[in-house]
This record gives C-alpha cells, sequence and structure tokens, in this order.
C-alpha cells in the first residue's frame, strides 16, 4: 500500500539504471500478472535495473542468472520496496 | 496402444532450455512439423527405435508455466492431460535451475512419470555452477540426466532412463513435494470431491483441484464437459466458494498463493544442491551486452547487422543465383524435349502449359539459394541469442504504431529496403508473443520489397523517370516501410483493435556460439518448407491463371488470317529453296521440325558458355539430326547451305511475330483480358488502360509476371528491334501518358496486396479465411485509392510525376512522425492500470 495518499508505491519504472530493487507485490491482474511471476518476478525477488533500451524504452532486468526486458507501461505495474 | 512396447514421450520445458535441440539429439533427422489442429502452435514429432520398440517423441511448444493464459501453454497442458505419455521429459536450463524447477512441479502435480532433463550444464559449469544431482534427484524422487543438447551429450543415459521410467509400476509421482500451508485443507476436501466423482477418474485429482481453486476457465470446462450440469455446478461453486473465503481470510490470491509456495518449495529443495561461487559477478553475455546494447553503440551494430544480412543474402545471394539458373534453365530444355513438339503456329496444351508450369516453377526455385542463406543467416542470429536483443532495441519505435520488438524479423525477411520476400516474413510472425502486434506484422510485411517487386520498379523508372531514377530509387526503398507502419497503426487502432494483446515481457537469453549443424538444420527445414507450401500453390494458381489467359481463344475468323500468314511464309520459304541442294527439306513435312531444330539450336548456342560449350551444342546437334544440320551451322564454301539458313531465318522470324500477334490476341480476348477491361471504369481515376489492369491482375499470381506480361502486351513490330521500355514509353507516352502515370502504377504496387503464395501463408499463420480476404481486399482499395488519388491531383494541377511522388513521400513521412510523437502522448493517456508513474518518474530522476 502506499506510504500517503499523495505519494504513490514506488515501481520498477521509477528506478535508474544500476539500482537494485525488492520486488513488492504486482498491480497487473490476470495473464500479465502470471507471465511476470513465471519468468521470476515475485514478490520479495531482488532484482537489478541494467539499463533501458537507447530509446528509453524496454528496460533490461537482471534477477540470479537471467536477464529480462519488459516495457516501462508493464514495470510501471510492479512495485517494489521503497527501503534503499 | 503399447503392443510392442512401444512409448509416447514428450517434451516439455522453458523457453530458451534447449529443448529443441535436446529433441533433434534424441529423435535424430527424421521428424515431422504440423500444427497442433485448429490452432498455429508448430507440433514437432520425431521418433526413434530401441531394442523395446519405438518411441514416438513429441516436443511441446516451450512454456513457463502450465496455466492457461496463453495457447502454447494450453496446447502443452492439453496434450500432457489428454495424452497422458508414458514419460516427460522435463527439459531444464541447468543455470537457471531456480526458475526452472516451477515447471517441474506443475507437471509433478499433473501426476505424471517425470524425467529431469538437466540441459546446457557446459555453459552452467562454465561458470562454476555445481548442481549436486544425486542430491536433486532424491529430493524430487525423479530420474535426473546431465545433458549438452548442443553437443550430443547424454543420449544414451536419457534414453535408458525413459525406458527405466516407463518400466517401473506406477512410479514416483505419488510424492508431493510441494504443501500448501493454509490453503492444504481446502485442497484435500477438493481433491476428495473430485476423487469421488467416478466421472473424474483418470484425471490428476489434486491437480485439477488446484486450477478449480485458481478459478482456471479451462479446466472448469473439463469439469462441465464431463459432468452433467447437477454434478457439475455444485463441484465448480465449492471450489469457488473455498477460493473466495480463502482470498477473504488471507489477503491474498490463490494463484499467488501458489507461487508462492512454489517458490519455497524450490528454495528448500535447491538449498544444499547448487552452489554457485560466480553468483554477481558479470557473465560473459553482461560483458558482450555492455557493448552490443550500449545505448549509442546499439543503433550503430544493428544498422550493420542488418546491411550484412542484405549484403550477404540478397546482394551476393543474387548472384549465386547466376550460376544456379543455368541449372533450371537446363531442367526446362530437358522437360521441352519430353513434351510433345512445338506446332508451327499453335502447340499443343500438353506443351504451353507443361512449360508454363516449369516456368512459373522456376521462378520460385531461383530464389531458393538467396532463401538458404537467409535463413541460415537468420538462424545464426536467434541461435547466437542477438535477435531477442534486436527486438529489444526496436521496440519502442515499432511498438508505437501497433507492432513489436520481434516484427523486426518479419520485416527484415520481407525486404525491408529491397529484396526480400514476404512469405517467410509471414511465417517468421509465429514467434511475436502479442497477438494484435502479430496480426499487425503479418497484414504490413506484404507492403515491403520484394525481390520480385524490383523488375517492375526497374521497368518503370527506365521509362519515365531516366534522370530522377536515383531519388525515385531512394523513395521507393524507403516509403515501404512508412507506410507499413502507417497501415499498422490505421489497423491496429480500427480491425485489430479487439485483438487480444499481452505485454512485452521477454528474457533476454545469454548468447551460444551456434553450431554448424543447428544452423544448417534450420536452414535447410525452413527452405523445404517454403518450397512445400509455395510450391504447390504456385503450381495451382499458374493453372488458373494459364487457363484464364488461354480461353476463348483466338476468334476463328482472326485465326483464319494468321493461318493464312503461315501458309504464305511457308509458301514463300518453299518458293525461296526452289533449286537449292536442300529443296528436299522445304517440303510439308519437314518444314516444322526444321523451324523447331533452327529454334531449339539458337537457343542452345544462345544458353552455352565459351567456346567449348558452344563446340558441345554443334556436336549435339549433329547427333540429333545430322540432315538438318548444315543448315543451322552454314559450313563453310556451302553456298546452298548459307542461303537456306537466311530462308529459314526468315520464316523463323515471321512465325515468330505471327504467333506473337495471336498471343496478344489471345490476351485480348482471354478472360483475364476481360476482366482487364471491365476494371478499367474503376482505374481510369489511377491512370490505368487494360493493359496494365492485366498486368497487375496477373502479378498477383507471381509478382514476376508483372513484366512479362507487359512484355506481350506491348509488343513490338516486325522489325524494331526497341526494348520494352522503349515500347512502351511510346505507345503510353502516345497515349497521353506521362511520369504521373509512371508514379501511380508505382505507387499502386507498393501497396498492393501480396502474391497469392503470401496470402495462403497469411491463412496459414492467422487460422482464419476471413483474414486471408482481407489481406488481399484492402491492400487492393488502398493502393488504388492512393494511387488515384495521386494521378487525378497530379493531372488537375499539372504536377509532374516526380513531384507527386515528392509530396506523396513527404506527406506519408510527416504524417509518421506525427502520428509517432502523438502515439507516445497518448500511450500514457491509454493506461488502464491505476498507478500512472511514467511521468513521476522522470521528475523523481
Amino acid at each position: 500500500m502506499p506510504k500517503s495518499p499523495e505519494r504513490p508505491a514506488l515501481t520498477l519504472n521509477d528506478i535508474r539504471p544500476g539500482r537494485r530493487a525488492r520486488i513488492r507485490r504486482h498491480l497487473a491482474r490476470g495473464a500479465v500478472r502470471q507471465r511476470l511471476m513465471d519468468l521470476g518476478l515475485m514478490p520479495n525477488v531482488e532484482v537489478i535495473l541494467v539499463r533501458s533500451a537507447p530509446l528509453g524504452d524496454p528496460i533490461e532486468l537482471k534477477l540470479e542468472a537471467t536477464s529480462l526486458t519488459l516495457r516501462r507501461r508493464e514495470a510501471s505495474t510492479i512495485e517494489i520496496f521503497d527501503d534503499e | 496402444m503399447n503392443e510392442r512396447n512401444d512409448l509416447l514421450v514428450a517434451l516439455a520445458g522453458q523457453q530458451n532450455a534447449g529443448k529443441s535441440t535436446l529433441f533433434n539429439m534424441l529423435t535424430g533427422a527424421r521428424q515431422h512439423v504440423a500444427n497442433y489442429p485448429g490452432v498455429t502452435v508448430d507440433k514437432k514429432y520425431g521418433q526413434y527405435s530401441d531394442t523395446e520398440g519405438v518411441v514416438r517423441t513429441v516436443d511441446l511448444p516451450g512454456t513457463y508455466s502450465l496455466t492457461s493464459f496463453s495457447l502454447e501453454e494450453r496446447v502443452a497442458r492439453d496434450f500432457l492431460i489428454q495424452e497422458r505419455p508414458d514419460v516427460t521429459i522435463n527439459v531444464v536450463d541447468g543455470s537457471n535451475l531456480h526458475r526452472s524447477l516451477h515447471l517441474t512441479l506443475q507437471i509433478l502435480e499433473m501426476e505424471l512419470p517425470v524425467v529431469l532433463a538437466l540441459n546446457m550444464m557446459d555453459v552452467a559449469e562454465g561458470r562454476g555452477l555445481a548442481i549436486d544431482q544425486a542430491a536433486l534427484s532424491t529430493r524430487l524422487g525423479l530420474p535426473v540426466v546431465r545433458t549438452v543438447g548442443r553437443k550430443g551429450e547424454g543420449r544414451a543415459p536419457l534414453r535408458t532412463a525413459i525406458r527405466a521410467l516407463a518400466a517401473a509400476d506406477k512410479p514416483q509421482t505419488t510424492k508431493f513435494p510441494v504443501t500448501y500451508g493454509p490453503l492444504e485443507p481446502d485442497l484435500v476436501a477438493l481433491t476428495q470431491a473430485i476423487q469421488t466423482t467416478p466421472e473424474l477418474t483418470g484425471m490428476p485429482a489434486r491437480w485439477l483441484a488446484l486450477k478449480l481453486l485458481e478459478c482456471d476457465a479451462q479446466a472448469a470446462t473439463w469439469v462441465r464437459e464431463r459432468l452433467e450440469p447437477a454434478q457439475a455446478e455444485p463441484l465448480l461453486e465449492q471450489a469457488a466458494a473455498l477460493s473466495a473465503t480463502f482470498e477473504r481470510n488471507n489477503g491474498l490470491d490463490v494463484s499467488d498463493h501458489l507461487v508462492s509456495c512454489r517458490e519455497r518449495a524450490v528454495s528448500n529443495l535447491l538449498d544444499g544442491v547448487t552452489t554457485d561461487p560466480e553468483s554477481g559477478r558479470p557473465t560473459l553475455t553482461d560483458r558482450i551486452d555492455r557493448v552490443l546494447l550500449n545505448r549509442l553503440a546499439a543503433p550503430a551494430f544493428l544498422v550493420l547487422t542488418v546491411f550484412l544480412i542484405y549484403q550477404i543474402a540478397i546482394v551476393w545471394g543474387y548472384e549465386l543465383t547466376n550460376y544456379t539458373w543455368p541449372i533450371l534453365a537446363k531442367t526446362r530444355e530437358l522437360i521441352a524435349g519430353v513434351l510433345p513438339e512445338a506446332g508451327f503456329l499453335v502447340d499443343p496444351y500438353t506443351r504451353s502449359m507443361g512449360l508454363w508450369l516449369v516456368d512459373s516453377a522456376n521462378t520460385l526455385l531461383n530464389y531458393v539459394p538467396i532463401f538458404l542463406i537467409l535463413f541460415a543467416l537468420i538462424a545464426m542470429l536467434e541461435d547466437s541469442g542477438y535477435m531477442a536483443r534486436i527486438a529489444f532495441i526496436l521496440d519502442k519505435v515499432l511498438h508505437r504504431f501497433g507492432l513489436h520488438g520481434q516484427s523486426t524479423l518479419p520485416l527484415i525477411l520481407g525486404g525491408v529496403f529491397a529484396g526480400g520476400c514476404a512469405v517467410p516474413g509471414v511465417m517468421a510472425t509465429k514467434g511475436i508473443p502479442d497477438n494484435r502486434a502479430r496480426m499487425a506484422t503479418i497484414l504490413t510485411v506484404p507492403f515491403m520489397n520484394c525481390l520480385a517487386k524490383v523488375p517492375l520498379y526497374t521497368l518503370l523508372l527506365g521509362i519515365f523517370f531516366v534522370e530522377d531514377k536515383s531519388l525515385m530509387m531512394f523513395y521507393i526503398s524507403t516509403m515501404t516501410i512508412i507506410f507499413a507502419l502507417l497501415v499498422s497503426k490505421l489497423l491496429t487502432k480500427t480491425v485489430l483493435r479487439g485483438e487480444e494483446t499481452s505485454p512485452f515481457v521477454m528474457e533476454l537469453p545469454t548468447y551460444h556460439l551456434p553450431t554448424v549443424s543447428g544452423v544448417l538444420r534450420r536452414a535447410f527445414e525452413r527452405t523445404w518448407i517454403y518450397i512445400k507450401k509455395v510450391g504447390t500453390i504456385v503450381v495451382a494458381v499458374a493453372v488458373v491463371v494459364f487457363t484464364l489467359l488461354q480461353f476463348p481463344g483466338v476468334p476463328e475468323e482472326r485465326m483464319a488470317e494468321f493461318e493464312h500468314r503461315g501458309e504464305a511464309a511457308v509458301v514463300a520459304f518453299e518458293r525461296a529453296m526452289a533449286g537449292n541442294a536442300y529443296q528436299r527439306l522445304a517440303t510439308a513435312e519437314h518444314i516444322g521440325p526444321l523451324v523447331n531444330y533452327y529454334n531449339d539450336y539458337k537457343r542452345a548456342k544462345l544458353n552455352a558458355s565459351g567456346a567449348e560449350g558452344s563446340r558441345a551444342v554443334n556436336a549435339r546437334f549433329e547427333q540429333r539430326n545430322p540432315e538438318y544440320y548444315p543448315l543451322v551451322s552454314r559450313p563453310k564454301g556451302d553456298k546452298d547451305a548459307r542461303k537456306a539458313n537466311r530462308y529459314l531465318r526468315k520464316l523463323s522470324s515471321e512465325r515468330k511475330s505471327i504467333r506473337r500477334e495471336m498471343k496478344e490476341e489471345r490476351i485480348t480476348n482471354s478472360l483475364l483480358g476481360m476482366i482487364g477491361r471491365s476494371m478499367e471504369p474503376v482505374t481510369q481515376f489511377a491512370g490505368f488502360d487494360w493493359k496494365i489492369n492485366v498486368a497487375l491482375l496477373s502479378s498477383f499470381a507471381a509478382r514476376e509476371s508483372s513484366v512479362a506480361t507487359l512484355g506481350v502486351l506491348f509488343q513490338q513490330d516486325e522489325d524494331q528491334n526497341a526494348s520494352l521500355e522503349e515500347r512502351m514509353g511510346a505507345e503510353t507516352m502516345a497515349g497521353g501518358a506521362t511520369a504521373l502515370l509512371g508514379t501511380a502504377i508505382i505507387l499502386f504496387f507498393a501497396l498492393y496486396p501480396p502474391c497469392l503464395a503470401t496470402t495462403v501463408m497469411v491463412k496459414v499463420q492467422t487460422g482464419s479465411y476471413k483474414w486471408m480476404i482481407f489481406s488481399i481486399v484492402f491492400p487492393t482499395l488502398l493502393g488504388l485509392g492512393v494511387a488515384s488519388a495521386v494521378y487525378s491531383i497530379g493531372l488537375a494541377t499539372g504536377t509532374s510525376g516526380i513531384a507527386m511522388m515528392s509530396w506523396t513521400y513527404f506527406s506519408a513521412l510527416a504524417l509518421l512522425l506525427i502520428l509517432g510523437f502523438l502515439g507516445g502522448r497518448s500511450g500514457r493517456n491509454l493506461r488502464s492500470t491505476s498507478v500512472d508513474s511514467t511521468e513521476t518518474g522522470e521528475v523523481r530522476a
């Protein structure tokens, strides 16, 4: 849940390349949510934002041994913990 | 099914786990690719024999999980549940064990006998990753085999494990590694309810219970299919109630809960089984990507790659066809020799039809070298892992116009710049996971510059745009992508609106060095599919077009006239030959074969290369008919032979010109000609007369034929030796045509519907005739609309062809830029999710 109504929760879309983040929860539903989970983006998993594509979108994430890419639109549905 | 102890084995695994390589290793070269009934997902099956019998092996689509969300997953799941394979080989990527085991646990829940193939272990070990296979095997309760599919390692142990598992009576799967915590009581209750329903025996009860608790739509359908409503509804209601209660009490979705329980189970399983000393350190792939995906360098590498593909496959491949074409030409000669001989004026149908078919097939086969190279290069790109990076780099641009990062490959194959083929392009759309973008790609790939469009462009540029050739060429080669993007945007916003979309979430695989055998296998496989699929269609269509061009034929009184002229020519020949030493050959029985002999000889000489080839031709013809030979070889000192040769040449050229006129007459009167004329009222706005209509119609069968048909329609007179460019230019100019007409034709041809082979591929890939017809009708209307608008406006304002082309080009470009810009804006507003943080992200950053 967002800490305060004025400030929406941080998502994977909000961090800079090189930053680590721990996944908090998904806002997506259904097939998208399932797909993200299948690829390993599960709550409490730690990911690194490796880079964004030359045109800024999509972004590349690294978790454990895998590299994933997803559009910013999907990234903004993945909330992360605001602890760093 | 198992009388001779034959087995059915399925390969299941996640994408990029090397499943197909392992499948090839297991079954060898003998395999069969088909579609699953009703859907466009590939079904690959092969088999091998061992001492006990035949093992049929099916390669299931690669899936991350077994839900009913995606087509691939539904296909894989249906197969496992309905076919109940004797053994399922779960292929996992050794260096990505953690994620892979999620699927393993789901397969185990289906109560299937499983062999775990730890694949790509060389990569894993190269990274210093160690896996305790024995421990993994014990904990999971299944046989674990180490394999390296690319190097063929592990085949024998895998086959042994399959047999051993199949022979064991009621094997391992009774033990479930996953317990679902607070959901367990509900799960047990529902499992019992399923077990006590006789109609549902044969279904793995616990698995079905899990699916029902997840509210899986397909599982509910199964239950409804098997049970009477009176029985099914209470069961489904019970599941829904349990699921709702759980979600209320735990504040958690059932499927999320299942995933996190499996995640915990996997973590426990792997605890102490794997050791990864280098975890966190950059891998080779990371280091390569730092260069290849660098913000500035990435576009350069991409352009270089596309250029190399173009240069190697299209340019060099085209040069290669100079060497392969003679082989095809020779085949044609051989077949021509077998077919009944040509008549003096009218050929037997078997001959003209046979040669027509051979010619059609040859135009197609001529591209085979190009495709072999192209497919090999593409296979290298795919196997290396760079293809996924291309999608990553280009997704933003393509996505803005309704396409997808993975549309790049189809567009390249279709011929983004100059030269490609829409057939493999449409074929390659298979991999695009987003259905709407896939449909948009299928419908726009045909706008690319296919190799066969080039001859017509060249012809038109030669006639109308001699001075502006290079500028026009630039327009032509770049406008296709502009049009394609615009059309894609249009279709996405209209007819494709309701299509299913899915997010761009993709794995970037680790880089691998492609293997020679893997690349060659894929290249040959795809080329063969191309030949098979397109070949049958082209031959069928060739027959139809032939018929449309042949009937009703030349009217009788005109035919009589032609015959009269033919006879006159023969009589003239006979008269000229009077007193000649070879007069005995100037009789009715000899003249026909003699003229054919003369023409065959000339053609053979033309095709022969070098002095040696020429000598060989001489020898061959002397052997074929020593009596006729002097008349074609004109031996020195034999004055009569030289004279006879001259008369023969005259007779032959007269015959040729009569035949050409007959052909024109036939086409004018033909069904296709009638259709072409009947279209004039519509096409006149674009400036097209019936001849151009016929050419454009015939090019629907195969693009190449447009130029050939124009060649026939713009006949030359007997002594005139002008090129088609000059003839067509002179004739159309005389009719008041200007470069404006050229512009209209070029624009129409650029937007022209795909050739028949492509539309068939559209049918195969979309699985519907509706879309196939759409792919024909829409571009026709669009092309005609654009061509008419350009022609009419140009005519009304007195603008030149090249100026109209510039106007069209820059208007399209401007529209593209505007849409691209606006697309970025409105994309945000379209978002349906509750959190909109693109802007906040930028503000914070």
